[in-house]
């Protein structure tokens, strides 16, 4: 078989990326997440809650829901389908805990579960601790 | 209006992360770290309470949030106690999350056994 021959059939049966299909998932997903928190907090705002604290119960509820899905273990065909559209939110925070503690935790729970809690949401809170420190600094010295 | 305003922020904020994602191969964690280093500089420039005023709660969703609401808080604590505030203030308004987020996964995890 020669060289061309070959490349013509690895390009048959290489998946095909659908670029198209997981960015207008990710959209809509994401944007349904959005919606929902907004008729949510509006809902609670009528029932007397103050704004600030219906957010808050949101995020709460959005946190609680992504980890019952991924201890129950059908989030990650979720995430599968839509993917950015459920990691970009707070739910992907959420799950990168719960599915970290769920793969170690055969490993007991201080060296399994304990060291292994934050290995991917350990990144979001460090650069964003960073980040935040520096422009705080910056800011201080520019403006005072 | 604010509903079609948050649907279109989450969404685009979204679309642009998967976007990245199929196009330059990184992984999620880089995704969540560039957004949150994003949502710091939004938060520093003060775009992100402009955007808050017409999204409404749909702002707190994406993780872009989580950067403006730490660069935030630890720039009140400056304001409020000097350069210990920075220090003392910076995970104020974003334990909400990151407390709901342990608890909840620590009780799941407790009580469920992990498929495959």
């Amino acid at each position: 078989m020669n060289d061309i021959n070959y490349k013509k059939i690895v390009k048959k049966y290489a998946p095909k990326e659908k670029k198209l299909k997981h960015a207008i998932s990710a959209f809509l997903v994401g944007g349904a997440l959005g919606l929902f928190s907004n008729i949510i907090t509006t809902f609670l705002n009528k029932m007397g809650m103050s704004i600030k604290d219906a957010t808050v119960v949101v995020l709460i509820l959005y946190i609680f829901l992504a980890t019952l899905f991924t201890s129950l273990g059908f989030f990650d065909d979720l995430v599968s389908k839509c993917f950015c559209g459920l990691i970009i939110p707070i739910t992907g925070f959420a799950h990168s805990i719960c599915s970290s503690i769920l793969d170690y935790k055969k490993d007991g729970l201080v060296t399994g579960i304990g060291s292994n809690a934050f290995k991917l949401a350990g990144s979001v809170i460090l650069y964003g601790v960073v980040a935040a420190f520096i422009l705080c600094l910056i800011k201080v010295i520019l403006y005072g | 209006m604010t509903y079609i305003y948050s649907f279109l922020f989450v969404g685009l904020v979204c679309l642009i992360a998967q976007l990245l994602f199929d196009n330059l191969n990184l992984t999620n964690g880089h995704i969540t770290s560039i957004f949150v280093i994003l949502g710091a500089l939004l938060g520093f420039f003060g775009l992100y309470d402009k955007i808050s005023y017409y999204v409404g709660s749909g702002a707190s969703v994406p993780i872009m949030s989580f950067g403006n609401l730490l660069y935030k808080a630890a720039y009140y604590g400056y304001k409020s106690e000097g350069i210990i505030g920075i220090f003392s203030n910076m995970l104020q308004t974003t334990s909400a999350g990151i407390t709901a987020a342990i608890i909840f996964s620590f009780i799941c995890a407790i009580f469920s056994k992990p498929k495959n």
